[in-house]
């Protein structure tokens, strides 16, 4: 365990984790409710592809700390985590899953596509794909002489892409304040990193732009944390892009429904969730103890059933809107 | 019906019931027209800048972008890698920031290499958003045949973009409207996917166009995108058309109005999305013959559209069926007889225009 962060710094971590857990073990709960006996994708409150981010938390919750409001994040297909832990409206996010009129997008987007831009955050279905607008926003704030930072975020999956490398390159060569993160939870669906990715982490792909490249093991949420710390000083300073790849975990299915038949290490999954890991780090140091846990577990329920509660009271949109917004 | 009169402006004395004094003009080609109301925007709001392959010291392959590097500098004027997605996608990111980019896709036949930023991401974002995050950005590109350019390099392609939803697509013909329609491209809110033909930019390197040089309001000048115009007033058959074509389409009209085979009407889309309907409508009910020349692919695109929306409408306005002069399902070919085959050539559009006036 670093010493090197406060114990302050470290009792959010545990806490911004905790939400998101609580929140995609909600969003489990109420996407499967209704679909029993028979499973049907599209059947339900929650209808659609579900992606849930449970494992994954350390990435999100170690980057997003040194982000302020200003700061933009892409993030992907499983974006959950990172609305989460970058302040996106948890009532509106939640009534976007729940395709309600009070959501982020009044319905028309879904899980995949959250956009809320008061907090600058968007996240693409397409992998790699917010890649290249993370560069664009980035761009706009250096042409506009400010210090804001801009995330992009991918799977390892994505590090395969012309979009990830063409980003890099751009963003290499016009010094974007851009933090590119690669979330390396080994699967890409069902194909293993080895059977994918030709280098041993793509960590290693940032010397091909001139650019530092930084592997965090272990789903190591301090070491998320100061790697983040780094690249973003980077970034504001006026020192251009950073990669950081963390290997993560995905704890559940690549979308609800998976059966993971072909995920070797399924049995040992469990054993690496991030968060006891984390917890019992915690109470060893003296900084959390049984009451402690209490608290942070009881408000990130109440935080995220609210929301819940807050999506299911708002209307289903009308259909004779269907129409709007194509254009503005 | 009651009218309300409060509202009407005086008429006695009000200067709007004047004459107007006609615009002042100066003559340019189209490039140079598009080039000076880019130009007119950069200076008039700082969140317009310019990015793509070669709109730097080259000045645009197409000359699209001549001179504006000089007048504005390297920080908005910003040559790019050839890295389509890369670029593209980093002015619909910039664009949700509230800038406004000019972004230059060199030939539209290059979409392949990009196209997931193009209608996944700047078209969609602002319906996904629900109407909360604006695109405001023009993806300006150069189409069309005509100089052997081969099947990679010539295409138009606008019903490609058309097909998709969330983007606007404006195709000017001439040099004062691809001026009016750049300023309302950037000024909309929305993205606008500007399609300029490469035969009526007036290059120097092109065949000669005598089209390509026109008359521009040195004021400021807006054509709001949407509105057909009647390039030419007729009453025999109508011709729906638009870049190039329209061209093609006036010197075969004044050829058949001069030897009194037919008084043709040419009505200039100048934009596809939205599509102006009514205009359309309006022409062919008083002519009751349609011909559409389209230099994009024939299939499933833009002529079949206009003849459904008739269909929709009341087809018994035509009084003879339609005439389609596209480019026959084939790429386009390089060797000049067989590219000059599949093009919508003016003596295509002559023998369509006579097969609609000639008794059956």
């Amino acid at each position: 365990m670093s010493s090197r962060i406060d114990a302050a710094v470290q009792r959010d971590l545990y806490d911004q984790m905790v939400l998101i857990r609580t929140y995609e073990e909600a969003i489990l709960r109420e996407y499967h409710a209704d679909k029993k006996p028979a499973f049907d994708i599209g059947a339900g409150l929650i209808p659609g592809e579900m992606h849930l981010a449970a494992g994954q938390e350390p990435v999100a919750a170690g980057v997003c700390a040194h982000l302020s409001r200003g700061d933009a994040v892409t993030a992907t297909h499983r974006p959950h985590h990172f609305a989460i832990a970058h302040g996106v409206d948890l009532n509106r996010m939640t009534a976007e899953i729940f395709g309600r009129v009070d959501g982020l997008g009044r319905g028309r987007g879904g899980h995949m596509h959250l956009f809320d831009p008061d907090a600058h955050f968007s996240c693409s279905g397409i992998i790699a794909e917010g890649y290249p607008p993370a560069a664009g926003q980035a761009l706009a704030f250096k042409k506009r002489g400010t210090d804001r930072v801009a995330v992009a975020v991918t799977g390892e999956g994505a590090a395969n892409q012309g979009a990830f490398h063409e980003t890099l390159n751009l963003a290499a060569l016009w010094k974007l304040p851009v933090i590119f993160v690669v979330e390396d939870n080994d699967w890409g669906i069902s194909v293993p990193r080895s059977a994918s990715t030709s280098v041993a982490n793509n960590a290693e792909r940032a010397a091909a732009y001139g650019i530092p490249g930084v592997r965090v093991e272990d789903n190591a949420v301090e070491a998320v944390h100061e790697a983040a710390r780094e690249a973003v000083e980077r970034a504001r300073n006026g020192g251009g892009p950073t990669l950081i790849e963390v290997h993560t975990l995905r704890l559940w299915g690549h979308f609800e429904g998976d059966a993971q038949g072909y995920r070797a290490d399924l049995e040992g999954v469990p054993g690496k969730d991030p968060i006891p890991t984390y917890e019992a780090a915690l109470r060893e140091a003296g900084i959390l103890d049984d009451a402690a846990v209490a608290i942070t577990r009881r408000a990130a329920s109440d935080t995220v059933e609210s929301a819940i509660a807050f999506a299911k009271a708002s209307p289903e949109p009308d259909p004779s809107t269907v129409r709007d917004y194509v254009f503005a | 019906m009651s009218i309300d009169t409060t509202q009407q402006p005086a008429t006695e004395g009000d200067p709007a019931e004047q004459p107007a004094a006609a615009p002042a003009t100066k003559r340019l080609n189209t490039a140079k027209a598009m080039v000076e109301a880019i130009a007119r925007e950069m200076e008039r709001d700082e969140d317009v800048f310019v990015l793509g392959e070669d709109v730097g010291a080259y000045g645009g392959i197409f000359s699209s972008t001549t001179g504006l590097l000089d007048r504005f500098g390297p920080e908005r004027v910003m040559d790019t890698p050839i890295s389509e997605t890369g670029f593209i996608g980093a002015a619909i990111g910039a664009a949700t920031e509230g800038m406004r980019p000019i972004v230059e896709l060199m030939f539209v036949d290059f979409f392949g290499v990009c196209m997931d930023q193009i209608y996944n991401h700047m078209a969609k974002i602002h319906f996904e958003s629900g109407g909360n995050v604006k695109v405001p950005m023009v993806l300006m590109t150069a189409v069309g045949g005509g100089y052997s350019d081969g099947a990679q390099h010539s295409q138009c392609l606008w019903g490609t973009f058309a097909h998709l939803p969330g983007m606007k697509v404006v195709v000017p013909s001439n040099p004062a409207d691809a001026a009016g329609l750049m300023t309302a491209a950037i000024r909309d809110d929305n993205p606008v996917v500007f399609m300029f033909h490469k035969g009526i930019q007036g290059l120097p390197w092109m065949a000669k166009n005598k089209r390509s040089i026109g008359p521009v309001p040195t004021g400021d000048h807006v054509v709001e995108i949407g509105k057909a115009a009647t390039a030419r007033p007729g009453s025999d058959v109508t011709v729906v058309t638009l870049s190039l074509s329209v061209h093609h389409a006036l010197d075969v009209a004044e050829e058949l109005a001069a030897d009194g085979t037919a008084d043709v009407e040419v009505i200039d889309l100048r934009s596809i999305v939205p599509l102006d309907t009514e205009a359309i409508i309006e022409s062919v009910t008083r002519t009751g013959h349609l011909v559409i020349v389209d230099e994009d692919y024939q299939s499933f695109g833009l002529s079949g559209e206009i003849a459904a929306r008739i269909a929709e409408h009341d087809p018994t306005i035509l009084k003879a069926p339609i005439s389609r002069v596209a480019v026959p399902d084939v790429p386009i070919p390089y060797a000049r007889p067989l590219e000059y085959t599949a093009l919508p050539t003016p003596a295509r559009i002559k023998e369509a225009i006579i097969g609609q006036v000639a008794p059956a």
